[in-house]
């Protein structure tokens, strides 16, 4: 298998109500990303693109809508999709265009503008049930992850307290985030605990609202890398990916197995037999704070119900002995959902090449794990990189 | 676990002086369901479940142990859900195990699988494409969907007006007649009476075609492939694994695939530039240098009449100009030198969205194995399944497969 790295990242501001098209926010992450490998257009071989619901765009066929701006004209240009799990999994795909050894160089996109959907994204999400067994109860995404956090408190008699310092971290981590819509310097876990109720235990700043945005990476081959003479890299040393089955009534929701099994997998491709001990620093998928440690643990970078007490204790702060969302994430740079890409990816590459600026982790990091989360609650993706 | 890979990517730098030496992937299982008009016995699950079941049963795998990769293709507005990736993995037995959504025609999928299995670490794979359409309410407002929302949407067209300004391109373009578009539709849809598995199978004349309604001109109503219902799945196996389980599996010799244009203003409407570099990567990974001798036979899109004359002049199986020609003298039929669709196209076995170019490379393999039954055409080695997204895209896709050494 060759080796694949990632040489290149960028990701444009996240907001609700950009005034930029998907087409044009595509284009300004992938001119970053090629900037910032020192490549154009004419030097990569293929393009992959990651967006999810058509419906949030409002376009039939959004990979094929987004293609000119990400660069795909007259290439070969294919769009994965798995939910939420597409914010890594689209560069797993970038990464067997490499691997296989059929490109070279391979340009991965993503893209969401969720605030074209109205009156919210929300309304998108109703379609997302069984039609038969789900969708007449009327669910909302809200409630659900209403019902997984309950269930992860009550098993492991986690705190909101607990659950809250991941807002808080994640929102302060982001300051000096370029691209940040909910960074914080000032937030505490009273300004979470006395925040709106959604639907409880819910509350408005345990969730990363709709966003609009875009990000790219620029994947090579080592060979590609060493010819190009190319200084900044960081290695995909292993990729993971697992669904569970769409029944998700049928499972206990308080332990991702999902995320266990990819990242085993990813582990396994990168030869890490102790992750808590290898891995230095961790990009999981945090939509909601809760899923932060939720994931952690699926991660295997922490025991089941152990997550909430790491937080507590402050290894997970960004000069902690685990750093995690060391980017502010998704809780504090946003959640346009494909673009996330840009937190996971992307601030593994900027943390591996040192280019991290104010968010760079204080001590030397060389292995990292960035995850996302998707489908009814059912999809790991998994990738380990290292400098 | 299989250790040999490309050795060389396809840039044109690296291609120009030495040959991809890619590792062997086979297609060891092939499974359909019947096309029909609309299955209401079934949903969507049922049908992949059918289709997945024939395809492992003709594998002899367990996809619960030992398939390491599902590839599903579909699109969200096509099956009616927010994610329809949530809705995959059951009916395939890939629960708890890699599986994911490719948006693209079902070619686009298998290439995604081909990739997976030369990377080394994924020796079994299995790829999917289905249709439920009889299930759409409004099939044109979801192509109309498709359009760009600031510069075309708002124009107010029925979406098909670009299958007919199209077709209106090339036949001007290449000088061929609307004669030739309707001996399309007559050989097709009557190649697809040798064919059970086809919905629209029917003893069609051109003259009958030529009569027909006119819709979009120069096209009439016959000259567009009607909705259908069904379900393929494919089986791959690395060339190690597939020779451990198949007496005759069928090789993988090159797969492409690439996009023109997505703004209707700026694409090639004459030729079909898509299908024209699909090929072009996918002959050079499967050192086919004249594919128009090279070549056995073809299942190339044919959603509309005139897509199946541009699209082998794009993959270089006619010259410029030539197809129209050629199928006015019987040269595209059963017995012809190139037999083309000969299972029936989607004219004759309806349109099934994105499953279209997986059910192309699946009657190419039946055909390879020898395993077409009424619609058998003797001696054939080599073969090739072309794709195209359908309406508003310009984006498709090339394999060539064979048998033997």
């Amino acid at each position: 298998m060759r080796k694949v790295g990632v040489i290149g990242a960028g990701m444009t501001l996240f907001r609700r109500r950009l005034q930029e098209t998907g087409k044009e926010m595509c284009f300004e992450a992938t001119k970053m990303a090629l900037d910032s490998a020192g490549l154009t257009r004419a030097d990569i071989d293929m393009v992959v693109n990651g967006t999810a619901p058509d419906a949030f765009d409002g376009v039939h066929m959004k990979g094929e809508y987004l293609l000119d701006g990400c660069g795909g004209y007259r290439k070969p240009y294919t769009r994965v999709f798995t939910g939420g799990g597409t914010g890594v999994f689209s560069s797993i795909a970038g990464w067997w265009h490499v691997a296989s050894g059929l490109a070279d160089a391979v340009l991965v996109v993503n893209e969401e503008k969720m605030s074209s959907c109205q009156p919210h994204p929300q309304s998108v999400f109703a379609h997302i049930w069984d039609p038969i067994l789900d969708r007449p109860l009327r669910p909302n995404l809200v409630w659900i992850f209403a019902m997984e956090m309950n269930r992860y408190m009550h098993v492991h008699g986690v705190k909101k307290e607990d659950i809250a310092r991941v807002a808080v971290k994640n929102k302060r981590n982001a300051v000096g985030h370029p691209c940040a819509q909910l960074a914080d310097p000032k937030i505490t876990v009273d300004d979470v605990l006395n925040s709106e109720v959604m639907a409880w235990p819910v509350q408005r700043l345990d969730i990363s609202p709709p966003s609009d945005g875009a990000s790219a990476i620029v994947l090579a081959s080592e060979d590609f890398i060493r010819r190009r003479k190319i200084k900044d890299r960081a290695w995909m040393s292993g990729v993971g990916w697992c669904i569970d089955s769409t029944m998700w009534t049928d499972r206990d929701l308080y332990f991702p197995e999902y995320v266990a099994r990819a990242a085993q997998t990813a582990y396994k491709r990168a030869k890490i037999s102790d992750p808590r001990r290898e891995i230095d620093f961790a990009e999981p998928y945090d939509p909601f704070d809760y899923k932060e440690l939720h994931h952690l643990e699926g991660l295997l970078l922490a025991k089941k119900g152990e997550a909430p007490i790491l937080t507590r204790e402050g290894v997970t702060e960004r000069d902690g002995d685990l750093p995690v969302c060391p980017s502010g994430g998704l809780m504090g740079v946003g959640n346009p959902i494909a673009a996330t890409m840009g937190q996971k990816i992307g601030e593994l590459f900027w943390q591996l090449t040192n280019q991290a600026g104010k968010r760079q982790i204080p001590h030397e990091v060389h292995t990292g794990v960035a995850q996302a989360w998707g489908d009814l609650m059912q999809y790991g993706s998994v990738v380990v990189m290292s400098s | 676990m299989a250790t040999v890979f490309c050795a060389v990517a396809i840039s044109p730098e690296s291609a120009s002086n030495r040959g991809p030496d890619c590792m062997r992937v086979g297609i060891i299982g092939v499974g359909m369901t019947a096309f029909r008009p609309s299955t209401p016995e079934y949903s969507w699950k049922e049908l992949m479940f059918e289709a997945a079941s024939r395809a492992y049963a003709d594998a002899g795998v367990d996809p619960r142990t030992e398939v390491d990769s599902f590839v599903t293709c579909a699109e969200d507005y096509y099956e009616g859900f927010g994610i329809f990736d949530e809705f995959t993995p059951d009916q395939l037995g890939g629960a708890l195990r890699p599986v994911c959504t490719v948006t693209g025609d079902g070619l686009q999928g298998l290439a995604n699988a081909f990739m997976q299995i030369q990377t080394g670490l994924i020796d079994i794979a299995v790829v999917e494409a289905h249709s439920k359409a009889s299930d759409i309410l409004t099939l044109e407002g979801i192509i109309e969907h498709g359009l760009d929302p600031i510069w075309n949407k708002p124009l107010g067209g029925h979406p098909f007006l670009i299958a007919g300004l199209e077709a209106d391109a090339f036949v001007r373009k290449t000088r061929t007649s609307v004669k030739a578009l309707a001996a399309v539709v007559a050989k097709n849809r009557t190649n697809a009476l040798r064919n059970p598995l086809a919905a629209y199978a029917a003893k069609v004349d051109a003259e009958q075609v030529l009569s027909s309604a006119e819709r979009f001109a120069p096209l009439r109503a016959l000259d567009i492939a009607a909705p259908a219902d069904g379900g393929v799945v494919l089986v791959l196996a690395s060339e190690a694994a597939a020779r451990r389980r198949h007496a005759n599996p069928v090789w993988i010799r090159g797969i492409g695939w690439a996009s023109d244009s997505p703004t209707l203003e700026t694409r090639d409407w004459t030729q079909a530039a898509y299908a024209q570099l699909a090929a072009e990567m996918a002959y050079r990974l499967a050192k086919v240098r004249r594919p128009a001798t090279e070549i056995d036979f073809a299942e190339v899109d044919d959603r509309f009449s005139y897509k199946e004359l541009q699209h082998l002049e794009a993959v270089g199986l006619a010259k410029k100009g030539e197809a129209g020609r050629t199928v006015l003298k019987g040269g595209y039929d059963p017995g012809g030198a190139l037999p083309v669709n000969v299972a029936g196209g989607s004219l004759g076995c309806g349109n099934v969205f994105e499953a279209t170019g997986l059910h192309r490379a699946a009657e190419v393999a039946l055909q390879l194995r020898g395993d077409a039954g009424s619609h058998q055409i003797d001696g054939v080695r080599v073969g090739v399944a072309q794709s195209w997204r359908y309406i508003p895209s310009a984006t498709g896709a090339v394999a060539v497969l064979g048998v033997g050494q």
